[in-house]
């Protein structure tokens, strides 16, 4: 059975926490490990944090969140309607940032490692859409 | 987030406990270069045993540190490491910067 969750957020800080925890949360049906889960966390903490911080840098815009889960497989996409990405194969690259000293650079290098497929568009002044899909292994072999 | 320090001879551990993300890493960084700058020890140990998430906010911070650290001449260690942390660690090569070591 299909399911579907949607989630739409203004891009404050404190609601990263918020968001990963009730993706995971939604995930949990899926019966994933505990390292699946922490990959799901991690890479959905990514996407918002790249929202709240690039996407709306001077102001608070909403971030929707979708997620769909059919059979073992979770798809995640995290809209904003921000600055977008002039260059989004340079943004990608590790390292790359323009969020200064105390920013890696790794976000999208981190969100590609832990789920099973990136996908990033965008369009500069209209906003970015970034969808991941992450596989759920069965624990027992068979499902 | 909540963070503890001990001092001990040439020594500052800070103790992190919590959640590193973008939300929490502001505050981590002003307390740990605060306390670092305040006693200048020649050596920074981040102890990660207390910490159950974190994303490349957190790679950040630790960069960031070594580069405080690195800038009055101390050595920067970052111990008792959870696995899934390791595991990011391990993908932003921070064993170039610092030296990690696992939680057992
Ligand atoms: N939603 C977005 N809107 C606008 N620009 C973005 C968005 N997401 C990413 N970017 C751009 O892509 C760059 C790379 O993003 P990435 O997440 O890899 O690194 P970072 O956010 O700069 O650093 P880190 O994630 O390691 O803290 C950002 O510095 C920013 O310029
Ligand atoms: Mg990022």
């Amino acid at each position: 059975m299909k399911n579907e969750m949607k989630l739409t957020v203004p891009s404050i800080s404190a609601n990263e926490s918020f968001v990963r925890v009730a993706v995971a949360a939604f995930a949990a049906r899926l019966d994933p490990t505990i390292e699946e889960i922490n990959d799901i966390k991690t890479a959905v903490s990514e996407a918002v944090t790249n929202a709240i911080v690039h996407a709306y840098k001077n102001e608070v815009g909403k971030i929707y969140i979708t997620v769909t889960a059919d059979e073992d497989k979770l798809k995640i996409s995290v809209r904003d309607r921000g600055c977008g990405i002039e260059n989004v194969k340079k943004a990608m690259e590790p390292l790359y940032t323009t969020g200064g000293e105390e920013r890696a650079g790794l976000g999208f290098a981190v969100m590609e490692s832990f789920t099973d497929r990136l996908t990033v568009t965008s369009k500069k002044d209209k906003g970015t859409t970034v969808v991941m899909i992450k596989k759920i292994r069965s624990k027992y072999g068979c499902k | 987030m909540l963070i503890k320090f001990k001092k001990e001879k040439e020594t500052l551990t800070a103790y992190l406990e919590g959640e590193i993300d973008h939300h929490t890493a502001a505050f981590a960084r002003n307390e740990i270069d605060t306390e670092l700058m305040g006693g200048t020890p020649a050596k920074l140990i981040l102890d990660f045993g207390g910490v159950t998430f974190m994303d490349s906010s957190g790679i950040g911070l630790v960069m960031g540190r070594y580069k405080t650290a690195n800038s009055i001449n101390a050595a920067l260690e970052v111990s008792n490491i959870p696995q899934n942390i390791y595991k990011l660690m391990k993908l932003a090569g921070l064993e170039k910067l610092a030296e990690l070591k696992r939680k057992d």
